[in-house]
């Protein structure tokens, strides 16, 4: 990846961390550990992979994404407010009454979101039947999802991996967000899905393990998504609370708000890190 | 006098798809692993290349069918009641339901006249389930003649339909006049003395209950209410205003279905006594399904013997 643009996307994902970090202060509520862990994903999909436009958000033929973990809405949000979807200054009023922004993505009322996502393992299934459809009717259009690592319990998600090989579903890729935390603990402790790659390719998925925070990685990735004729898993090494200290690897910062305090910790280190671009 | 012509509504489910798969290819057609049964078999033999087999997942049927939707096409998905409303009401609630997609959810096998697979399978809670989900539209057509016009008139309805269907054969009560509207019920026999609302299946037993209750005297209203959600507020007013009493009858349990829907209408606008019947608060079991309708009071006689206590409710 060229150098420039590279720092370029490493900008957008930090104002993507401002963005959740204000969103779930504003709120007082809200799950900033496994959104802060997507940010790099995120940002590489709407800012270079995806064919979308904000202009014409509902188009037929645009590729679509899928938050299967629905509740790292705060980060899909900022993505797409930062890609011009809606305003930035809307992300303050994330999960407030007469906000679009409800703490789960809603298809009906957010521009840019593909589908209501939040009840774990249900947006996976949701993906396969967009591609399903892109391929049954030849739109042929590219479908992209994010699964958290506590998420694959749900039994639905298998049923959905089996689908998709089954229908040999290629223009479908899901990143799982492997920050081994979950609400209760650590994955392990709670009721591990591992090993995850494994179980994918014994799904008849094409898997690849990649350090989600690489931008190169995520590229090659994509790219190689692109030459095989299944699904493909990828796997995503990250850092649950990546960018804010006191959030990294700590389950606490699963589903919880920065008092103002922690807030203006979390807004100094995200501010002086997106000055150290210019 | 030609013999009553008998014919399961899931088989008009499943005609009336393939007829459709003729006029547009704008839709698909998913089940679950029981397409022999649910009548999509017939869709899947005409139209291979668009029906897709989930194989038995329900849940993520449903949801892949949300999916579908969000693309703007259309999709029909079939399984038996106890698993399209029972096993997956809970994507039918968030893929489906809140971002109010139009996905056409194919129910088979409802009620207690599945007959001898027994209580597992007999379904009598889904108008219940899928009535607390907004924006849902239940429609529980009478006979082969209304399964088709259902079937047909889904397909133009705007949002997730729930539409239930029978797996024994019943009477053809309707010819090709009847008028089958969504969210209209159908008066189809004048009376002032009771009202009897009556839906699926019970809507033949109803009309033979309008006959023995003339025989008593007694004149009753039989109203058709295939949808259960919208339900016709109208009609049901009408009638409570005009007769004073009213009995429902429904293959479903007695809590959450018809009976409940005509209740919240009557109690809040114009409170006259409503007796339900139906599946009262109990699991079903294994039989004939003809002799299981005769045991659980799914019978003219049964309606005769309610619209007689309607009556002396109110006036009491």
């Amino acid at each position: 990846m060229e150098a420039t643009f590279k720092k370029q996307l490493e900008e957008i994902a930090c104002k993507v961390r401002i963005g959740i970090i204000e969103g779930v202060h504003a709120a007082k509520a809200g799950h900033p550990g496994g959104s802060l862990s997507i940010a790099e994903i995120l940002t590489y999909l709407y800012f270079k992979e995806m064919n979308i436009d904000p202009e014409n958000p509902k188009d037929a033929k645009r590729d679509r994404f899928v938050l299967s973990k629905g509740h790292a809405a705060p980060a899909l949000y900022a993505t797409l407010a930062l890609r011009g979807f809606f305003p930035v200054d809307e992300l303050i009023t994330l999960r407030q009454i007469g906000s679009r922004l409800q703490g789960h993505p809603d298809m009906k009322n957010i521009p840019g979101v593909d589908m209501s996502t939040g009840s774990l393992g249900q947006g996976i299934s949701t993906a396969v039947g967009m591609a399903l459809s892109s391929k049954h009717f030849g739109d042929n259009y590219n479908v992209y999802t994010i699964l958290g690592d506590g998420e694959i319990e749900e039994g639905q998600v298998w049923e959905a991996a089996m689908f998709a090989a089954n229908k040999k579903l290629s223009n479908l890729t899901a990143f799982i967000d492997l920050n081994n935390l979950q609400i209760d603990g650590t994955i392990d402790e709670v009721n591990s899905a591992k090993p995850v790659d494994k179980k994918f390719e014994a799904f008849g998925w094409h898997v690849i393990t990649i350090d989600g925070h690489d931008y190169d990685a995520i590229e090659a990735a994509l790219q190689e998504a692109k030459t095989v004729d299944k699904p493909v898993a990828i796997i995503a090494n990250t850092i649950k609370g990546k960018g804010v200290s006191y959030m990294e690897n700590a389950v606490n910062w699963h589903g919880a708000a920065p008092n103002d305090e922690l807030y203006a910790v979390a807004m100094e280190e995200l501010t002086a890190a997106l000055a150290a671009f210019n | 006098m030609s013999e009553v012509k008998t014919v399961a509504t899931r088989v008009g489910f499943g005609e009336t798809l393939v007829e459709l798969g003729a006029e547009r290819d704008d839709f698909i057609v998913m089940d679950a692993d029981l397409a022999a049964a649910t009548q999509t078999g017939k869709f899947k033999k005409a139209y291979p290349e668009r029906f897709y087999n989930c194989g038995i997942a329900e849940q993520n049927m449903v949801s892949i069918a949300a999916g579908i939707a969000a693309t703007g096409k259309k999709v029909v998905v079939s399984s038996f009641a106890m698993f399209a409303a029972g096993r997956a009401f809970e994507q039918v609630r968030n893929s489906v339901g809140y971002p109010h997609l139009n996905v056409i959810i194919g129910a088979t096998h409802a009620g207690i006249s599945v007959g001898e697979d027994g209580a597992t399978h007999q379904c009598n809670e889904d108008i219940a389930l899928m009535r607390t989900i907004p924006g849902m539209t239940i429609i529980n057509p009478a006979d082969d003649t209304e399964a088709r016009m259902a079937v047909r008139a889904a397909f133009e309805c705007d949002g997730p339909v729930y539409m239930r269907f029978g797996r024994l054969a019943v009477p053809v009560v309707f010819d090709e006049n009847y008028n089958f509207q969504i969210g209209k019920g159908v008066e189809l026999r004048e009376g002032n003395d009771v009202t009897i609302i009556a839906t699926g299946l019970m809507v033949k037993e109803a009309l033979e209950a309008y006959d023995l209750l003339k025989t008593e005297g007694i004149n009753a209203r039989i109203i058709n209410m295939a949808t259960i959600k919208p339900i016709d507020r109208d009609i049901i007013i009408k009638a409570a205003k005009e007769t004073g009493a009213i009995v429902t009858a429904e293959e479903h349990s007695v809590i959450g279905g018809l009976g409940s829907a005509v209740s919240e209408v009557v109690c809040e606008t114009v409170p006259v006594p409503v007796v339900k019947l139906g599946v009262y608060d109990q699991f079903g079991h294994s039989g004939p399904a003809v002799k299981l309708l005769d045991e659980f009071g799914l019978r003219a006689v049964n309606i005769v013997e309610k619209a007689k206590a309607a009556i002396a409710l109110k006036n009491a």
